[in-house]
């Protein structure tokens, strides 16, 4: 493969035609701009959505209580009920493969009244009784001070952990926030950290938030051993959409609830969410695929067509190398590498203005400022790789049907012609 | 060197099938120089493209140096082609954008003679046909009796054991008839096997042997006293 000689007669061809060769190699060129361009805006749609989700562990469910529809083992329905801290063992003891089960108490919430006051001001936030692990859950930056630890739920310690908002709304700027306490009703916590969260769309909401210690929270509210909702992730290798029927399962069994009670526990299953977004995604980039291959085959078949009209061209010429005792498959091999050159060269001209088009609009993004769900359009080095494939695989389609052809005509006939 | 028996050819056109060569029996020793000749549809043609493997024959059997050229698939029939024989058209036949030298090298590239060889081997024959200065020009910018001659250096590149020429000067004014001529008599002069159709019997007096072919059969096979083109030059 690698013959000065062959290569010289390819290069030789190709050029003896500069115009029709510009003409052909268009067709494959544009068929995979198109196929790079269509890819690049399928990932900045994509890039766009998945920054929505932010880096919350998608493989995660949300469960918590609602009111019992059917009486089971003589208690009457309409009943209302609480998990209990002990589910979480029992979770934990019977449903494999679990990586994180937060419990978690909640007080405030839309629409409340002030909650928290320190000092002289007060607001409204929403206040959280977590374990640690829930950072691990819903991502957050602390920006000073700590998050809450196992020591701290270990020894209901009053401790808290603010939002920048919170910060904001009780304190003066450049106040000193960590060791300072904040009443939240009527229970004194100091502050040990704040946080930040990357702004996910929700706006100040999220930055709103107090997280303390869950036991502590228990305590300080009079909750027992209530639990208000679980975050409950899952290992990266199994589902939680899997997982979660023997989960509620093993709740509705602890909480004395009718195995067939759909309504009792309510959930949110992220993770299927995020599937039905990823599987668009997939879509998505078939039908990128699908489209710019088709348009990539009018090209190929503008290649395969010019191959044909070159060796009828050539018919005499190869006639005479097969007199001087060329075998077939040379002549087969010298047509489908002069093809597979001219859709890789010409596929290559393509991925570069296909580049260079991803790169002005990315260049316009950053200028004009962030568009809605869509960011940084761009294609991947693997999606190269691919692209390259289908070059190589289409060289060789387009010229087989002309190598065959060429290989056909018997040198005796080649001979004659004029 | 060519041992032929009962050779039969015939071409299907539509129905009528046409029945070119009947039974063509002849040999020919190592060093000879044959003039096939014959009116047009006599069969030489047809002979010389099957001795050339470039045709098959019907029936009949066909050794050449000692090798039976049967059941040939076209890769076999190449390397066969290469290997034994040495073609010279009436048309020429080079191929126009590679220079003489190139040309010249071809067959030896089907042998995958390493490219330095080839072209040492390449300037050795074009300084035999007398062209070693124009080894770098195309052939468009040769004269047909120069192309001729790049075609002759070409066929005994490769050293076959049988030189076939169809036509050699059919293309060609007498003059450089007699130059083509002059160097494919030197040529046979060194030992080398050539076969030649002509329907020129000043060509035909020139080689050793003239075969007369009619409708198919040899009419008349006689070793002749050869005219040397020489002093027409």
């Amino acid at each position: 493969m690698f013959n000065r000689d062959r290569w010289k007669e390819i290069l030789e061809v190709l050029s003896s035609n500069v115009f029709r060769t510009l003409a052909t190699s268009f067709g494959v060129g544009w068929g995979i701009f198109i196929l790079i361009i269509l890819l690049a805006a399928g990932k900045g749609l994509e890039n766009g959505i998945r920054a929505d989700f932010g880096d919350i562990a998608t493989n995660t469910m949300f469960m918590w209580s609602r009111n019992t529809t059917m009486s089971y083992k003589g208690l009457p329905k309409g009943r209302r009920f609480s998990f209990k801290i002990e589910d979480v063992l029992a979770i934990n003891d019977n449903v494999p493969n679990l990586r994180f089960i937060s419990p978690r108490n909640q007080l405030g919430g839309f629409g409340s009244g002030n909650n928290v006051v320190r000092g002289l001001k007060t607001g409204a936030f929403n206040v959280y009784g977590d374990y640690p692990e829930i950072i691990r859950q819903e991502p957050m930056t602390i920006t000073s001070g700590r998050f809450v630890n196992h020591n701290d739920i270990q020894d209901k310690r009053k401790v808290a952990v603010i939002g920048v908002g919170v910060r904001n709304e009780l304190y003066d700027q450049g106040e000193t926030v960590l060791g300072t306490y904040i009443k939240i009703q009527g229970v004194n916590f100091m502050v040990v950290g704040t946080y930040q969260k990357k702004d996910d769309g929700g706006g100040e909401e999220g930055q709103k938030e107090i997280y303390v210690p869950f036991t502590a929270f228990s305590q300080a509210f009079n909750m027992g051993n209530d639990v208000g909702w679980m975050a409950i992730t899952a290992h990266d290798g199994s589902s939680i959409s899997n997982l979660k029927e023997k989960i509620v399962g093993v709740v509705k069994e602890k909480r004395k609830i009718h195995p067939d009670d759909k309504r009792a526990v309510g959930y949110f299953d992220l993770y299927e969410q995020f599937n039905r977004v990823e599987s668009l995604f997939g879509a998505l980039r078939w039908v990128a695929y699908f489209v710019g291959v088709l348009v990539l085959l009018s090209g190929i078949i503008g290649v395969s067509n010019i191959m044909l009209i070159v060796i009828k061209e050539r018919t005499k010429e190869i006639g005479i190398r097969r007199a001087l005792g060329e075998a077939p498959w040379s002549i087969k091999k010298q047509i489908l590498m002069e093809s597979i050159f001219l859709t890789i060269i010409s596929g290559m001209i393509g991925i570069v203005f296909g580049a260079a088009f991803i790169y002005g609009v990315n260049a316009v993004l950053d200028s004009v400022g962030p568009v809605d769900m869509f960011v940084n359009p761009s294609v991947s080095l693997g999606v190269v790789v691919s692209a390259l494939v289908i070059l190589i695989f289409s060289g060789l389609l387009a010229g087989f049907i002309p190598a065959q052809s060429a290989i056909k005509i018997r040198p005796i006939e080649a001979l004659r012609t004029e | 060197m060519i041992q032929i028996k009962d050779l039969h050819k015939s071409y299907k056109m539509g129905k009528n099938s046409l029945h070119v060569l009947k039974g063509i029996n002849f040999n020919v020793e190592e060093g000879e120089l044959v003039a096939i000749m014959g009116s047009s549809g006599s069969g030489k043609s047809t002979l010389l493209n099957i001795l050339g493997m470039l045709d098959s024959s019907d029936s009949g059997e066909y050794i050449l140096d000692n090798v039976p050229i049967k059941d040939l698939n076209e890769t076999k029939a190449a390397r066969y082609r290469n290997k034994f024989l040495g073609f010279v058209f009436q048309s020429f036949n080079l191929i126009n954008y590679k220079s003489a030298a190139e040309n010249v090298a071809l067959p030896l590239y089907y042998q995958k003679v390493p490219r330095k060889e080839r072209q040492e081997k390449a300037l050795k024959y074009l300084e035999q046909v007398g062209l070693k200065e124009w080894a770098g020009h195309l052939p468009s910018e040769l004269s047909g009796g120069q192309k001729q001659r790049v075609a002759i250096a070409r066929a005994l590149a490769a050293e076959p054991k049988v030189l076939l020429a169809d036509e050699p000067t059919g293309a060609l004014d007498s003059k450089t008839s007699y130059e083509v001529m002059d160097l494919i008599q030197k040529i046979n002069d060194q030992g080398n096997t050539i076969l030649i159709v002509t329907h020129e019997p000043d060509i035909a007096d020139m080689c050793k042997r003239i075969v007369h072919l009619k409708d198919g059969v040899i009419i008349e096979d006689k070793k002749i006293e050869q005219v040397r083109a020489e002093q027409y030059v």
